[in-house]
């Protein structure tokens, strides 16, 4: 298989952008990393390889654009609650252990049927709601992580940030997200 | 093992190989702690709905 032409490439065009939108959610911010994605495949037509379709190589170098487009879009000061302490220890949940640092009264509950969620259209609502609250960086390295699956190591690079920043803020997105659902969603299920 | 380091080390579990000794104090934690286990099969579940969302309204493919 030869590397696709222009006319070739923009047949993907609503596909990108569709896959751009829908991690960005920004649809001027998408919009340019397609059109950057596009570009780039243009002048590196000698890098498809013939093995990976042409959706998978554009994918490919979308998630690349991505990052910088989400660089782009998070480029305000720190907020007050992502400054990390200097030896990534965290007391932002210190509230749910008790003295000893054992879960206290608020421990996790067992969630009836977690992925049958999934369908559920009210569980995105919440969910969303959900993601909405975690500051933006924390949220930034959340989605890196977990929605488009890089390594640490990327993010860490790309983010201009410590293995440890990196983890703690892991970690914050994660306790605030279970928290949340389990709040929100799983307790009120358990009724 | 605190419930607040296993909650720590769950997380980073999902980000890198964790040392041998870590892997075990872990697991022995685990086996106690209904809470940590729970918290520890949430966090995975965070991740599979991670990979799915956000999904826009108009996004059907």
């Amino acid at each position: 298989m030869s590397a696709p032409d222009g006319q070739q490439l923009a047949e993907y065009r609503d596909y990108l952008l569709r896959y751009a939108l829908y991690r960005l959610r920004d649809e001027a911010a998408a919009e340019e990393a397609v059109q950057d994605t596009l570009l780039a495949a243009l002048q590196a037509k000698e890098g498809f390889a013939a093995q990976s379709s042409v959706k998978t190589w554009l994918t490919g170098i979308l998630k690349h654009k991505l990052i910088d487009a989400q660089r782009k879009l998070s480029r305000d000061p720190l907020q007050l609650d992502e400054r990390l302490d200097e030896d990534g220890s965290v007391s932002d949940f210190d509230s749910l252990f008790d003295k000893t640092g054992h879960w206290g009264s608020d421990g996790p509950r067992t969630w009836a049927h977690p992925d049958a969620a999934l369908e559920q259209q009210d569980f995105w609502r919440v969910y969303e709601e959900c993601a909405e609250r975690m500051p933006k960086r924390t949220a930034l390295v959340f989605a890196m992580r977990e929605s488009l699956g890089f390594e640490i190591e990327e993010i860490c690079q790309n983010l201009e940030i410590t293995a440890t920043n990196c983890s703690v803020l892991l970690y914050r997105a994660r306790m605030s997200l279970r928290l949340c659902l389990e709040k929100n969603w799983f307790g009120q299920e358990a009724r | 093992m605190k419930c607040k380091d296993a909650t720590r080390l769950v997380s980073e579990g999902l980000d890198r190989q964790l040392a041998l000794g870590e892997r075990v104090r872990l697991r022995l934690h685990l086996f106690i702690c209904h809470y940590c286990t729970d918290f520890s099969t949430q966090v995975r579940f965070l991740r599979r709905a991670a990979r799915r969302a956000p999904r826009l309204p108009k996004d059907s493919g």
